[in-house]
């Protein structure tokens, strides 16, 4: 694979959409953005007044569609860059950004194989562009959606995942709170979650495995317990200092 | 200087002058890898040097655990931009496994339980710089973090420090691993901010 530099390009905030009460979507204009595949990254970075600097790697939320790019922050309070993102910065301003980043934990709109997304948390960003991407492309590649969250309100992209769509089946599974109706007590994702949401093993599923660090080894291990090939489990853990 | 985001203060500065540019201190240990945690039992492990004449050396546990153990203290940088400092290792030091490996040999390919590889300029891997380590902090080293045994080399971005190690292929010529086919660094020194392919 033969790779350029990654130049640093501006872009300037188009559009915000909260997601959840700490979580919003910034849309960005980004004159000279390559493309790139759903799953990879985007380095941004802020500059202050003073020339200080300070770079995060977000994960892209949406698939490529010409200069526009989309991220989804979660506020992680005391964070030195998610509060400004979510909170301070408006529409017209300008900001960094470099990529894409990441060639590994993406999805291919050409690959006709059945897909697994497991999300917990904010881990559904990558997911979405995933799903998002097939949704695009016209695939008809099969997927199926298990998104672990505390609670129905910590629910991102909320319409757009209730809405019904051929071909894609998502199921939520609540660790704290359950919405009315809900059959079970909320727990956290387990065998018979992943095995009743998911693929057998025999259809040889891509896997994309994308949240916290603790979620992410218990997901996968499930997987391979269930009989899912090791390689064809991709996963993606969100770090207790990624804010 | 970049351009400058509006309402954009930031932290307290740190002039840290143990922390290379673009990255943060953090005090626990997060986990980076690309799929399933292999478990390796280390009545199965076994470590192998290949030479590029096809030359197999290979040592079991047993072996591994025979050689004279170091105690290095190091700081760690992972290319995700989390520092460490001061994270304290047992293991075998590579000048110690490659002390009688014939080889003109420039470049080694480390591969892993779990399929992923990471290549290095062979002499980064000499002269006290990396080890083969198989305890973290006075534990044995847990299998999120590459248990049984990792390789340590913590002068390049830690993704080059490649977890549940397996061995290494000694090659004339440069190729790319796993991850740097995947767009990071052919290299990794985190002093010159080499992330990504053409930094």
């Amino acid at each position: 694979m033969v790779h350029g530099k990654l130049a640093w390009r501006v872009g300037r905030l188009a559009e915000v959409r909260d997601e959840t009460p700490t979580a919003r979507t910034l849309v960005l204009d980004v004159p000279g953005w390559p493309g790139h595949l759903a799953g990879q990254h985007v380095d941004i970075r802020l500059t202050a007044e003073d020339g200080y600097s300070t770079t995060r790697t977000y994960s892209l939320a949406s698939p490529s569609d010409g200069e526009r790019v989309a991220i989804t922050v979660q506020r992680v309070p005391g964070g030195e860059v998610s509060p400004f993102l979510t909170e301070v910065f408006a529409v017209g301003d300008p900001v960094e950004l470099r990529g894409p980043v990441g060639g590994w934990f993406v999805w291919r709109p050409a690959a006709p194989d059945p897909v697994l997304l497991v999300a917990g948390g904010a881990g559904i960003v990558p997911l979405m562009a995933m799903i998002r991407a097939r949704r695009q492309a016209g695939s008809r590649a099969p997927f199926k959606l298990l998104y672990s969250v505390r609670t129905p309100e910590d629910v991102y992209y909320a319409d757009e995942l209730r809405r019904p769509e051929p071909g894609l089946d998502v199921t939520f599974c609540y660790t704290r709170k359950g919405p009315d109706g809900w059959p079970g007590e909320p727990h956290r994702i387990g065998v018979a979650d992943v095995n009743t949401a998911g693929w057998p093993a025999e259809f040889g599923p891509q896997c994309f495995v994308c949240g916290p660090t603790g979620f992410v080894e218990a997901v996968a291990n499930i997987l391979v317990a269930l009989g899912h090939d090791a390689r064809r489990v991709k996963t993606e853990r969100f770090g207790p200092s990624g804010s | 200087m970049g351009i400058v985001t509006p309402g954009f203060r930031g932290r307290a500065r740190s002039d840290d002058e143990r922390l290379p540019p673009g990255q943060y201190l953090v005090e626990d240990f997060p986990v980076l890898s690309a799929g399933p945690t292999p478990r390796v039992r280390t009545e199965n492990w076994r470590f192998t040097v290949t030479t590029e004449a096809g030359r197999v050396h290979e040592w079991s546990w047993a072996d591994l655990m025979a050689l004279p153990a170091e105690t290095p203290t190091v700081d760690i940088h992972c290319v995700t931009r989390w520092s460490k400092l001061d994270t304290s290792w047992r293991g075998v030091s590579l000048d110690t496994l490659l002390a009688d490996v014939d080889t003109a040999a420039d470049y080694a390919m480390v591969s892993t339980h779990g399929g992923y590889t990471t290549n290095l300029p062979l002499e980064d891997l000499l002269d006290g710089q990396a080890w083969i380590a198989y305890e973290f902090d006075g534990e044995e080293l847990p299998s999120e973090h590459g248990g049984p045994a990792r390789l340590l080399v913590p002068h390049l971005y830690f993704w080059k420090s490649a977890k549940w190690v397996k061995g290494l292929r000694l090659m004339l010529d440069d190729e790319p691993g796993f991850w740097e086919a995947a767009g990071y660094h052919d290299y990794g020194d985190p002093w010159r901010e080499q992330r990504y392919q053409g930094d």
